[in-house]
């Protein structure tokens, strides 16, 4: 028994073996409407374990591991991939209590993490640390960089800038983003507390485009126009120099699974697709660096 | 008159889901919060600003006193906004007036904290930034932002305190020769002062307890502000900024948080109920 | 110079119209920004079709069966638990120790903040009773959430339905039971209404307690226990991850609609009971 609702654009299936509502939204003609309800109808049934594969973690992947899934799903039309937010550390959590078929990672494994997680890295991406437009400095060091952000430079003027106190936008405890431009630039020194904490890289961005007096940090790929990122060592930050090594501050992408369990079949092909030429071609469009 | 007697028993214990939900909440963040205020010791969570969860180091003070802060300016502009409505809703507004204005007014409550919380991004954080200095999210924009968002509470409770006085008391005065406003502030707001006061200190309970807006507009700095241009992280910015990552202990020390939160609300709560009850007592004799 | 009190009356009366001028401004502002970026984007498909690239292309499909699935269970809970409490308060008990208990519990869960029912949901519906991020989990937490509104509002109705019609319902014979159903709530109605369409408003605009208990998937829902992102929370992180401004303010204004009808259905009803009353 198959009841259809059917709408403009839209679909709903309720099929009797469980699983109940799928959801499909791009189909046009009537035979491919009917080979979809067949489908569903034998794939809905074949067994328990054929729920969504889950994959969870840091909102920084989870834009592209979304562009990946959806790629994939055009592949393999009959599977399903959900890809939820959460953060890099909920991510390794969430596939300790199995609630996830794949973690999101965007820093490296800690100790503890490392032992019974294996991580598969799916791309690099450059951490670039971003001011407004209208900031006349252009190249910082490192050891600049960590100045800045312990408190210890207050004025843009001490680094060859305007006569400007410095606003530091950090993320949030707990994001990957935050863990990686700790580990990368703070060598142990604390962040000043007088830092704005902002929950996301949109966030952060906003805050930057506005103000000429701050400094961020985001994803390589996410800074786009509107602001500039700084050089760091001398060096660009660009997507070869951080493939060649030269732009020091770059951190992996990486999906997590658990050491000691099977691996569903479905996971393991979606694996294989990011990793695969297609895969990673997406990635690199993206502004990421492809490590296959 | 058994089944009446069955009925009765049945709504009895209908009747007490709202005290046994209230119950299990406060049971379980106390219980998931506690340990870790008793292994840190009050002292140290409650009197230091040292929030570092990575190094297992949790004071809350800065944010205690983010929280009080940004309630305060916003109940102040609250406060001001939505009595002076309520004072023209009830004395000086014609009545086909009314029937727009008081809708109205219900409608900003109805309106999303992230609706608010945006529209603070976006419109006054670069107004505050551009003409007063600092970096725009401040104590004093998510005040705005607060204060605009705890109006109607004023406002609605108001309204029925004020209508709550009796018509004679308004009309002995302006036999007397008082004009309209010397009545409403000599009178009519004299007698419903402690239900005004209720009014103030319920819509600081919503102001303390909002979340999405303040994360948004606050800046969720640790540090402690210096003046009201100063970012500040509040309790319940704290909450939702870091409980999507935290585990163990830090988990434990953000329900910490909610404690300290649940904690101020219940006394502001209790004496805003003190308080209209003995309003109402009051009224009630006279 | 002294002033007259006909003077300061004019300056407050003028002060106290700014005012009130003024928070209407504010309102209209806030009402007209978003729908004023966000109205030109809402066409058919963003209504009814899912999202794609989590959300930067597509419409808000799910999001809206979310909102529907999560506030409607969690008043079909609380619409009822709330109006059988109001009965038993208001016509099964006389006041004493244990309705002023039950009213000190529906005031002090008023005043509970939204983030505090979240934690509360997460450990309690989430984690241990093992419903995840969920349909089911956000519609509990949410549901005990409207459970004072729900109270307050039939308690006014209820204590509006004149004594005569009670009296007449026993004159003739009828039970407290049936004069409860037959008499009473029927003519409460129009104010349990208003109780519960206010609750659905509340709902629909929580963002921090569904957060922590309903979750933030995109995917269609396809049993209680999937997890699904509320409209109110899309546009959130629609907004804050910068991800479509357009889709975002799309969404802020699908929101804005819907509360302004939720307000003008609330108006209504309670028109129609003040004219009961009256």
């Amino acid at each position: 028994m198959t009841i259809m609702v059917s709408g403009h654009e839209y679909s709903i299936f309720f099929s009797v073996c469980g699983k109940a509502a799928v959801y499909q939204p791009q189909h046009r003609s009537i035979g491919f409407l009917l080979l979809f309800v067949f489908l569903i109808f034998f794939a809905g049934c074949k067994d328990s374990s054929d729920r969504p594969v889950n994959v969870i973690g840091s909102t920084s992947i989870q834009p592209f591991a979304e562009l990946l899934a959806e790629e994939f799903l055009k592949i393999n039309p009959d599977e399903t991939i959900d890809v939820q937010g959460g953060g890099s550390t909920a991510g390794i959590q969430a596939i300790a209590n199995e609630i996830a078929d794949i973690g999101m990672c965007s820093r490296t494994l800690k100790e503890e993490e490392n032992s019974v997680d294996t991580a598969i890295e799916i791309a690099r991406d450059g951490l670039a640390v971003v001011v407004h437009k209208s900031n006349p400095v252009n190249d910082l060091t490192i050891e600049q960089i960590q100045m800045l952000f312990s408190g210890q430079i207050q004025n843009w003027k001490s680094l060859g800038g305007n006569d400007m106190p410095v606003r530091l936008i950090m993320r949030e405890e707990g994001s990957g983003t935050r863990e990686a431009f700790i580990k990368l630039v703070m060598d142990k020194k604390i962040v000043s507390r007088k830092a704005l904490v902002q929950e996301s890289n949109g966030a952060v961005k906003e805050l930057v485009r506005l103000d000429p007096a701050a400094v961020g940090y985001m994803s390589l790929g996410l800074v786009g126009e509107e602001l500039k990122s700084l050089h760091v060592n001398g060096v660009e930050p660009l997507a070869e120099q951080v493939k060649s090594g030269k732009y020091k501050l770059s951190r992996p992408f990486l999906f997590v699974l658990k050491t000691n369990s099977q691996l569903r079949p479905q996971a393991q092909e979606f694996i294989d697709f990011v990793l695969s030429d297609l895969g990673q071609k997406i990635l690199e469009s993206e502004g990421l660096i492809r490590v296959k | 008159m058994k089944q009446d007697k069955i009925i009765q028993i049945a709504l009895t214990i209908v009747a007490l889901s709202a005290i046994s939900s209230l119950v299990l909440i406060t049971v379980f963040v106390f219980k998931e919060g506690l340990p870790i205020i008793l292994r840190v010791g009050a002292k140290d969570f409650f009197l230091s600003g040292d929030w570092y969860p990575g190094e297992g180091k949790f004071g809350i003070m800065n944010m205690i006193i983010g929280s009080l802060a940004v309630t305060a300016g916003a109940i102040i502009i609250g406060a001001v906004f939505g009595l002076g409505c309520a004072v023209v809703l009830t004395q000086f507004a014609p009545r086909q007036l009314v029937v727009i204005l008081k809708p109205a007014i219900e409608v900003l409550a109805g309106i999303p904290s992230v609706v608010y919380g945006f529209i603070g991004v976006v419109v006054l954080v670069p107004l505050v930034r551009e003409y007063l200095g600092g970096p725009g999210l401040s104590i004093l924009t998510s005040s705005i932002v607060l204060g605009i968002m705890v109006l109607p509470t004023i406002t609605s409770i108001s309204v029925d305190v004020i209508q709550a006085v009796p018509k004679s008391y308004r009309d002995g005065a302006i036999a007397l020769g008082a004009t309209r406003w010397q009545t409403t502030h000599m009178v009519i707001l004299k007698a419903a002062k402690s239900g005004i006061l209720a009014a103030f200190i319920l819509g600081m309970g919503r102001a303390i307890g909002e979340t999405m807006a303040v994360i948004m507009v606050a800046g969720n700095a640790l540090e402690l502000p210096h003046s009201i241009l100063d970012p500040v992280r509040t309790l319940t910015s704290n909450i939702a900024l870091e409980m999507g990552y935290a585990a163990g202990e830090h988990r434990q020390a953000l329900f910490a948080t909610g404690v300290t939160l649940f904690v101020i609300i219940m006394i502001l709560n209790t004496i805003a109920l003190t308080i209209s009850r003995r309003s109402a007592g009051k009224a009630a004799k006279k | 110079m002294k002033i007259t009190p006909a003077a300061s009356q004019r300056f407050v009366v003028a002060f106290l119209w700014l005012i009130t001028s003024i928070t209407l401004l504010v309102l209209l502002f806030i009402i007209g920004y978003i729908l004023v970026h966000g109205l030109g984007h809402i066409n058919w498909s963003f209504l009814t079709e899912s999202s794609r690239r989590m959300g930067r292309e597509g419409g808000i499909f799910p999001m809206i069966v979310g909102t529907i699935l999560v506030t409607g269970l969690a008043v079909i809970i609380a619409a009822p638990v709330g109006v059988l409490t109001t009965i038993y308060l208001t016509e099964y008990t006389r006041e004493g120790k244990l309705t002023s208990i039950i009213r000190f519990g529906t005031d002090c869960l008023a005043a509970i903040p939204s983030i505090i029912f979240g934690l509360f949901g997460f450990v309690f519906f989430v984690v241990v009773l093992r419903m995840g991020f969920s349909i089911i989990s956000g519609a509990l937490t949410l549901a005990i959430m409207v459970l004072p509104t729900i109270i307050r509002t039939s308690e006014e109705a209820i204590r509006a339905v004149p004594k005569s019609y009670r009296e007449v319902s026993y004159g003739l014979g009828s039970t407290r039971w049936q004069m409860v159903t037959k008499v009473v709530l029927k003519s409460a109605l129009p104010g349990i209404g208003t109780g519960i369409v206010l609750s659905i408003g509340r709902c629909i605009s929580e963002t921090a307690a569904v957060m922590l208990t309903a979750g933030s998937a995109l995917r269609m829902p396809d049993s209680p226990f999937a997890s699904v992102r509320t409209l109110s929370l899309h546009f959130y992180i629609l907004s804050r991850e910068g991800i479509s401004m357009e889709n975002a303010y799309a969404t802020a204004s699908v929101l804005i609609i819907t509360i302004l009808v939720i307000n003008v259905i609330a108006y209504l009803l309670m028109r129609r009971l003040a004219a009961k009353v009256r």
